[in-house]
């Protein structure tokens, strides 16, 4: 894995394309060798702010070009939201483990994404050669990369409110469609995620999901951003794993959630 | 230029350290830093056993600075030992072990296991505000101060540090129990006990409710405490809360400090060690300091 680095990278674009949902394009050399479902953390300007925020990479040219598409959820996401082409940023990377994609050799993979979960899917679906189903969970028709998406496998939605696709969540698309696969990788708010923890159980599946949890370094020191494990931790030998350095994605059954 | 000090008899190769809890076990930063380059390695706090911590959310930011509420996750002394401290004696530089525990008898076995490592010095944590037991319930009152730091000091092969709470009325009568009871050395300041409510969500930020602040906000009232302590009592004085730069730690040796810590500006620099190291050079520089030790406690 490539060393971890604070860089200063240039906005090559970024526009608005949802509510509150930003697509921004940096140019920086840790674009290279990044792994579906990696992350990078972003440093606001302002000095009352100091943490960076963990971003998930939604694509990469994996050469220097960075794709990021996040949801403003406070002051400092709010701040990336104003760059314009030509700003610089500075970002803490190339962070977490991502999604082991070898699992899905050979196998019929869902993927399966909620909410500002599913940026990640597209890099893990241009990655994952074999035949998927990608399976996107919204809020309403205020719908995102769902095209992007489309160029790699099946895509099926569902909104909350029923106005596009199947009424519901991901689960949702599952029963209406009668849809099989073998493994999943997901990435999502939590009670999808239980949702998806679940139904991998009862049917006996691989599934592998992505967590999230409040940060501080992103580089496994400060033991903020840890997780529940049902066996006791290789590294911190409690049932706590870091989210920021064994994750962000883990096998569902390996954590408590 | 010599940037070199000495603390209860231990040299340092310049008086830039880590505070305990933001650098771990100097794995995570060795990727970003060259351990070599600083004066210790001061690491995340150890117990004779492995500590859970607080539930999740652990951390918040706050206006200038952060909250935290880990509640001392760690791995325990075992793996310590086994894991944390053969890759720190890969490095040049002196290693303090942060320990913490529940009652003093956890504190004595974790004393008693580095007595016959390469640790160069053991800071003692009686002052972590987001653990129940232990603690700071041994750094909030001057007579079990006193009483800790004296039966560490019977068992302690290496120089004891007492790492003080700024949460208390007057800190220089904490540090006065410390040194009369046979402390080498003083860290200050551990985090400011704070607190973070969402109010949309009418819900306390952290899982813990209260969590101790740290960062740039911090400062001044860390610079403060140092002066006052630094007239207080004799013995050297490793200053910290919210250093990010040389200047920030030549503030903090006038102010008195023999040494400085480096502790959540990692978090928004991971160089910022050794940024502040190259800083303090440069200040010397700048103003024809032969020797760093000529800084301290030099506030006129």
């Amino acid at each position: 894995m490539a060393q971890k680095r604070k860089v200063t990278a240039t906005v090559i674009s970024q526009k608005q394309i949802g509510e509150q949902i930003y697509d921004l394009w940096l140019e920086t050399k840790l674009a290279k060798n990044v792994h579906p479902g990696q992350f990078v953390a972003v440093y606001p300007h302002g000095e009352s702010m100091l943490l960076p925020r963990p971003i998930s990479i939604c694509e990469t040219d994996q050469a220097d070009r960075l794709r990021l598409v996040y949801r403003i959820a406070g002051k400092g996401t709010a701040e990336f939201s104003a760059c314009k082409a030509g700003d610089r940023m500075d970002i803490l990377g190339v962070l977490g483990n991502g999604f082991p994609v070898e699992k899905a050799k050979g196998k019929r993979a869902f993927l399966m994404g909620g909410g500002i979960g599913i940026p990640p899917m597209l890099e893990l679906a241009k990655v994952i050669g074999e035949k998927k189903q990608i399976l996107l969970g919204y809020r309403n028709k205020d719908i995102f990369l769902e095209e992007d998406l489309a160029e790699y496998g099946d895509v099926y939605v569902a909104t909350e409110d029923g106005s596009v696709g199947t009424k519901g969540n991901v689960m949702d698309i599952i029963k209406a469609y009668s849809l099989q696969a073998d493994v999943i990788m997901a990435c999502g708010p939590m009670p999808m995620l239980r949702a998806i923890k679940k139904y991998a159980a009862e049917s006996g599946m691989e599934a592998y999901i992505s967590l999230e949890e409040r940060m501080a370094c992103g580089v496994g020191a400060c033991l903020g951003c840890v997780c529940k494990t049902t066996k006791v931790d290789a590294h911190s030998h409690v049932n706590n794993a870091r989210i920021c350095t064994e994750g962000p994605v883990f096998e569902a059954g390996e954590v408590d959630i | 230029m010599n940037t070199e000090v000495k603390i209860a008899g231990v040299t340092f190769k310049n008086p830039v350290m880590t505070a305990s809890g933001t650098f771990g076990s100097g794995m995570e930063y060795s990727d970003f830093v060259d351990l070599n380059k600083l004066g210790a390695v001061v690491t995340k706090g150890v117990a004779n056993v492995p500590w859970e911590g607080n539930p999740t959310p652990r951390v918040a930011e706050v206006y200038g600075g952060m909250l935290n509420a880990i509640g001392l996750q760690n791995p325990g002394i075992d793996v310590f030992i086994e894991r944390d401290l053969p890759f720190l004696q890969n490095y040049d530089t002196n290693v303090i072990v942060n320990v913490c525990g529940k009652t003093v008898e956890d504190y004595l076995e974790v004393v008693e296991r580095l007595s016959d490592t390469a640790v160069s010095m053991l800071e003692i944590n009686v002052s972590c505000p987001n653990v129940k037991e232990g603690a700071i319930a041994f750094g909030q009152k001057a007579d079990s101060l006193y009483d800790i730091t004296s039966q560490i000091k019977k068992k302690a092969k290496q120089p004891v540090i007492m790492k003080l709470s700024p949460n208390v009325t007057d800190i220089t009568e904490m540090a006065k129990a410390a040194e009369a009871a046979g402390a080498d050395a003083l860290s200050m300041i551990n985090t400011i006990t704070g607190m973070k409510i969402d109010i949309h969500r009418r819900k306390f930020v952290l899982a813990n409710r209260t969590g101790g602040m740290s960062g740039p906000a911090v400062k001044p009232v860390a610079v403060r405490m140092v002066y006052q302590t630094a007239q207080a009592v004799k013995i050297p004085i490793i200053g910290m809360g919210g250093i990010g730069s040389g200047e920030d730690a030549v503030e903090f040796l006038l102010a008195g400090a023999s040494a400085v810590a480096v502790g959540a500006m990692n978090f928004v620099n991971p160089y910022t060690t050794v940024e502040v190291v190259e800083g303090i050079e440069a200040y010397m520089k700048q103003y024809g300091i032969e020797n760093v030790t000529d800084l301290i406690g030099a506030v006129e």
